[in-house]
């Protein structure tokens, strides 16, 4: 057959090839190259997407053995309904994104070159497909690599300031020491099957085909869920992403945190589920446990920003915690062989995975309309955006209710459905797991209600009110292909919301080869429009019934009860009666986050300051009061600090080893001679 | 003689409409008797109501359409939720539409938008009232859950319908995980739904107002239709009370004598929740907004003490 | 009274029981603490003499009727009378503020839940699943008698202990002897009065009963 998965997927990347290809002769026109480029990126994508999708639908695996690679040691690569899925979340979002790029990147024109910005970002692409598409642990771990220098560089896109040399160096330490730790769990894996004698066990297959003794494949274990959640932005291993996500350029932050840190949660879900795939429960209760820390902790983190982009960065890193509660969840299911629960929780955790995608994405984008529009990120300066950005408010506050789990949007299925096998739990046959996971369910509600809280805060403050900043220039409205990208991604988050049974059903095959469940026959047992996961008479939600339903009564309320236009009059602000209202009086993002600091403030190190300096009328009332808010993040003097101390000291150490004189490195050169002799 | 589910549902939907503002002039009256003073007519809220409706709109001229969209949106929520709780009978056409999960996000969604209106116009009070409401909904919502687990282990289910049905059918009422999730319901409630000793429904004194703060900008038909919410608000969550803990009286299917019996059997629920309602209110001050960590931390721990007591005691 | 409804109650009781540890753990006011020892007893009065219905124990009813004068009536106006004597501020602080306290009970409660899973295996009495109860209770008097800065704070932690022995020994082997009950009532009258000599003792020496105060006690190098 003609067309095939991997036929389409070699077509994504010949597109991909030819956009590097044209560069070197595009580069001198730079607004030609930009509509060429991301435009093809765009189609590269979509092809990528398709591949994907008609591999997870069909449940077709496809492998390839491709002729470069080591001596010896090719490339394997391999297209199945795990990659798949993966896939379609990948492209999905970098078609959305390119055609955000295509308006977003004019931008840069005249400040800077954007060659090398098209470039990365075509390697960016072609990395993170690869490390879906890879069979073997030396490809994996070549694209991984590839992924994480492209990103590198595109976070030091704008390389002129110093914080962001230093962002992008702490992203390149981190990413570096978690891709470490997958070689070295790769190499407990590979080295299992051969008793460490050989190389050719490198491949997937053959890891798969092992049997590992207990002690081992918990080493692997921890070793891959270390590496891939410095990648993912796990609490601990979370110090990089509000550094780098926010100075990149917003194209390229949308796509890192939609789609990069989800390359790590296909890794964790590979190796767990499919390379090791037996298990106790104590790992799926790590996971687990890690997840909810992050997803709380990330929330309260983002809840104490103001600037704007870092919050949305932190808020990844809550998000991820969700997935990782739904993947733990599924391990804890499937060590007590329960395998309709463990494919309820996975499916949870993998739908939630695409939503993220969706509207993490989408809030990126919005964010850089805003960020392009007032150049200005600190959400302080913002305000009565609405007004004139009418329609990147709306595309935004549709990302913003997603975020917050509200229906009818996708956020809300998918935490529905952790909830679900939450409140399934006592089926395990632990007691103290019985007790135990009902309070982790508490703190995803907790979760969810702070990200609502905050995304009031971030919208409200952002586009409600009036502004408060001193902006010279006027404030424009965002470009079409801008607003585009950011409308295809906003009905994405809508489909995904109102269509879950169709999503599922697709997601079955997947579930089914992972853990060995399926729910998509129970989940529409009473038809497309009811989402029924389990039983009908054990929970159930509609979501077509429920958009239609609120649909239907605004409107009927609204044509019967509106005021009729007569009837309404402008008037100023009423207030209470004050009516000198400065922009300055309304409430700021610091205070908005107020009550939350002081509740969960024990959490960070806080230091607030008010001072008033005497002022020159009267005692009582003062001219200026200075306001000094210092919120730090205690894992830095905890855990990051103590490290970055060792490691200095230890390279003085080491350090002293390089006299400078001649004599002493001749010295080395004999004693290394002398000692290889004896011992040969 | 058997009605039809839909004409149920309607007569449900109408029932919530008229019967909620009369709820909240019951809770006056009461309140007005405990404390020596003559209260105000049962329908006084529909007066107010209707006087609303006939008044002007005025908008303040930097509202933008989020603000005007509010009312309607909140009140649209408030109906539906309406529809989904089983209040004449266990057997609605709208009851699979959502859960008990997703009733609470309904009026999340609802709470969300008044939030934002409230940020809408550019004043303190406005910003404050949204900032203090997000803290207490973030506060109350782990508390729920795990009232929600709590009722979801003995109902065997998380629809709304089938816990009723489960819990009706159940011989003893005294069993620990109920009455504890009865006891954190109670006290979510009053958080929810803006009542001393959370928030003062009556104030307008900037340092108190929580809700008032929100909608302090409304006026007119948009000022009726968000009270006339609240209002339902009120309603809904003694409705699910009532069909989560004491569902007896509501009917399995729509039989007109069993559902006139229903209405009668609900009327007379409703005025003994408002007689706990006012105790409740009498007996306690308001409380300092972070004394409000401690009151919903308490509602968190008889819930998960009710949790516990499924699994340890049952 | 069937054995069914019986054993309900029972299990209501121990719940009853359970918050009211909770209560002490987290409760600030002084008056608010005496009232809730003094309801702990009432309820474990009470479900000594359902025990005692259920098991055919009819000491057990002399147990019960015990408690009801020394925990409910007896101890509770001996230590009102003390605080009025030793003009007691009415507040209590603690070492950690409340919701950790509360966080920390939670786990103590889980846990001991997790300890007794082997007893609910092998015992046969109906009072069985209360046991978890009755640990958690000594847990929680415990934890109260640490996370306290106060001495009058720290006997009722003693006492709220003991009363979640009593309950162990009556879910797990339906009540101690007779003689062993009445031995251990009178040693609680008599501990009773000796902690009150003591909280004179400190209170003229120090002028306070906060027990960080009697830090000043240890040798300064």
């Amino acid at each position: 057959m003609l067309l095939s998965p991997i036929n389409v997927i070699s077509s994504s990347f010949a597109v991909l090839l030819l956009i590097l290809a044209l560069t070197p002769f595009l580069r001198l026109n730079q607004r030609l190259l930009i509509n060429v480029g991301f435009f093809l990126a765009a189609i590269a994508s979509f092809f990528a997407a398709v591949a994907g999708f008609w591999s997870l639908v069909n449940g077709m695996t496809t492998q390839v053995i491709l002729p470069i690679g080591l001596p010896d040691l090719p490339f394997h690569l391999r297209i199945d309904l795990l990659s798949g899925y993966f896939l379609v979340v990948v492209g999905l979002l970098a078609f959305f994104v390119s055609i955000y790029s295509i308006g977003y990147v004019k931008g840069f024109l005249g400040q800077r070159s954007v060659t090398h910005l098209v470039v990365f970002y075509v390697l960016f692409l072609a990395g993170m497909v690869l490390v879906v598409l890879a069979d073997d642990a030396l490809f994996f771990l070549i694209a991984w690599e590839m992924m994480a220098a492209s990103s590198y560089f595109l976070v030091l896109y704008e390389d002129e300031r110093v914080e962001n040399r230093r962002a992008a160096f702490l992203y390149l330490v981190v990413a570096h020491v978690g891709a470490i730790a997958i070689l070295l769990s790769f190499g407990v894996l590979a080295g299992l099957t051969t008793g460490f004698s050989g190389f050719q066990n490198y491949t997937f297959d053959a890891m798969r085909a092992a049997h590992l003794p207990p002690e081992l494949a918990t080493l692997a274990f921890l070793l891959a869920f270390f590496g891939f959640s410095a990648k993912a932005g796990v609490i601990p291993l979370h110090i990089w992403l509000p550094e780098a996500h926010p100075v990149a350029p917003s194209n390229v932050s949308a796509l890192m945190s939609g789609v990069m840190l989800k390359t790590a949660i296909y890794g964790i879900v590979r190796v767990v589920f499919d390379l090791i795939r037996v298990f106790p429960w104590w790992w799926g209760a790590l996971v687990l446990v890690f997840g909810l820390v992050s997803a709380v902790m990330g929330v309260l983190y983002a809840l104490m920003q103001h600037d704007l982009k870092r919050l949305l960065a932190y808020h990844s890193v809550e998000n991820i915690g969700i997935i990782l509660i739904g993947i733990g969840l599924s391990m804890i299911f499937t060590s007590f062989n329960m395998s309709l629960l463990a494919a309820l929780a996975l499916i949870a955790g993998l739908y939630h995975t695409l939503n993220h995608a969706m509207f993490k994405g989408l809030l990126f984008m919005g964010a850089g309309s805003v960020l392009n529009a007032t150049h200005e990120r600190n959400m302080e300066e913002m305000g009565g955006l609405i007004r004139f950005m009418p329609w990147t408010a709306v595309l935004f506050l549709i990302g913003c209710i997603s975020i917050s789990a509200l229906p009818p949007f996708n956020g809300f299925v998918s935490e529905w459905l952790t909830y679900q096998a939450f409140l399934l739990s006592p089926a395990l046959p632990s007691p103290l797991l019985n007790l135990m996971i009902p309070l982790g369910a508490a703190l995803l509600a907790l979760t969810s209600a702070l990200a609502a809280a905050c995304f009031v805060k971030a919208f409200g403050v952002t586009f409600l009110g009036n502004h408060r900043g001193h902006h010279g220039g006027h404030i424009h409205e965002a470009g079409w292909s801008m607003r585009l990208g950011m409308l295809l991604a906003a009905l994405a988050c809508l489909g995904l919301g109102i269509f879950p049974t169709y999503m599922i059903g697709w997601m079955d095959p997947l579930a089914e080869k992972l853990v060995g469940g399926k729910i998509a026959a129970s989940a529409s047992g009473l038809g497309w429009m009811w989402l029924t996961p389990i039983a009908a008479e054990r929970a159930s939600y509609s979501a077509p019934l429920a958009f239609i339903g609120i649909l239907t009564v605004v409107v009927v309320t609204y044509l019967l009860l509106h005021a009729r236009p007569g009837a309404i009059r402008r008037a100023p602000l009423w207030n209470c009666g004050f009516e000198k209202v400065t922009s300055r009086m309304q409430y700021t993002a610091t205070s908005f986050a107020m009550p939350l600091r002081r509740i969960f403030g024990f959490l960070f190190s806080i230091k607030e300051h008010v001072r008033q300096p005497p002022s020159a009328s009267h005692p009582a009332f003062p001219d200026r009061i200075h306001y000094h808010l210092r919120v730090r993040d205690r894992f830095w003097t905890w855990m990051y600090q103590p490290v970055i101390d060792a490691s200095f000291w230890l390279s003085r150490r080491i350090g002293r080893m390089q006299q400078g004189r001649i004599q002493i490195y001749l010295i080395y050169s004999f004693v290394t001679i002398l000692v290889l002799l004896i011992f040969s | 003689m058997n009605i039809d589910p839909l004409i149920v549902e309607i007569l449900q939907i109408a029932v919530l409409l008229i019967v909620a503002p009369v709820f909240t002039g019951w809770i006056k009256m009461v309140k007005c008797w405990f404390q020596g003073r003559t209260s105000p007519s049962l329908f006084q809220p529909w007066r107010d109501i209707v006087k609303l409706f006939s008044k002007d709109v005025t908008l303040a001229e930097n509202a933008s359409w989020i603000f005007r969209f509010t009312p309607y949106l909140v009140f649209g929520i408030s109906v539906m939720a309406g529809g989904i709780i089983p209040i004449l009978s266990m057997d609605l056409p709208l009851s699979a539409m959502a859960d008990v999960i997703a009733l609470v996000a309904l009026f999340s969604i609802a709470r969300f938008f008044t939030a934002l209106a409230g940020m809408d116009i550019g004043t303190a009070f406005g910003g404050m009232g949204a900032s203090r409401e997000m803290t207490i909904a973030s506060l109350a919502e782990p508390a729920m859950l795990m009232a929600v687990f709590a009722v979801s282990l003995v109902g065997k289910s998380t629809s709304v319908s089938q816990m009723a049905i489960v819990i009706s059918q159940g011989h003893s009422l005294l069993r620990p995980s109920l009455v504890f999730a009865l006891l954190a319901f109670i006290l979510i409630t009053l958080a929810e739904t803006g009542r001393v000793p959370v928030d003062n429904p009556a104030t307008h004194l900037e340092l108190t107002m929580i809700h008032e703060a929100m909608i302090l900008e409304y006026s007119g038909r948009h000022l009726a239709l968000i009270e006339w919410a609240s209002m339902m608000k009120l309603f809904l969550f003694a409705v699910l009370g009532i069909a989560s803990f004491v569902p007896w009286g509501i009917p399995r299917n729509g039989e007109l004598l069993s559902v006139a019996v229903a209405l009668l059997v609900l009327l007379f629920k409703l005025a003994g929740i408002g007689v706990v309602l006012v105790l409740i209110e009498t007996g306690l001050a308001k409380m300092r907004i972070f004394r409000i960590t401690e009151f919903l931390g308490s509602a968190f721990l008889f819930a998960t003490i009710g949790m516990m007591s499924y699994f340890m005691l049952e | 009274m069937n054995v069914q409804l019986a054993s309900h109650l029972n299990s209501l009781l121990a719940s009853f029981i359970l918050l009211t540890a909770f209560g002490l753990v987290v409760q600030r006011r002084m008056n608010a603490l005496l009232h809730l020892f003094a309801w702990q007893g009432f309820f474990l009065a009470v479900s000594t003499a359902i025990v005692g219905y259920l098991g055919g124990a009819h000491d057990l009813y002399i147990s019960s009727i015990l408690t009801l004068a020394i925990k409910v009536a007896l101890l509770p106006y001996i230590l009102h009378r003390l605080i009025i004597k030793l003009k007691i501020h009415k507040e209590v602080e603690t070492v950690v503020n409340i919701p950790a306290t509360m966080l920390m009970g939670i786990v103590l409660v889980i846990f001991s839940y997790h300890l007794t899973a082997p007893i609910r295996e092998l015992s046969t009495l109906v009072t069985r699943s209360t046991l978890a109860v009755a640990l958690a209770t000594v847990m929680l008097g415990f934890l109260m008698m640490i996370t306290r800065k106060h001495a009058v704070t720290q006997i009722i932690g003693f006492l709220a202990m003991e009363n979640g022995l009593l309950f162990a020994a009556t879910s797990a082997t339906y009540g101690m002897p007779l003689v062993v009950e009445l031995g251990v009532a009178l040693d609680l009258l008599i501990a009773a009065f000796i902690f009150g000599m003591f909280f004179f003792h400190i209170s003229t020496t120090f002028d306070s009963l906060d027990v960080d105060q009697m830090a000043r006690l240890k040798e300064e190098d």
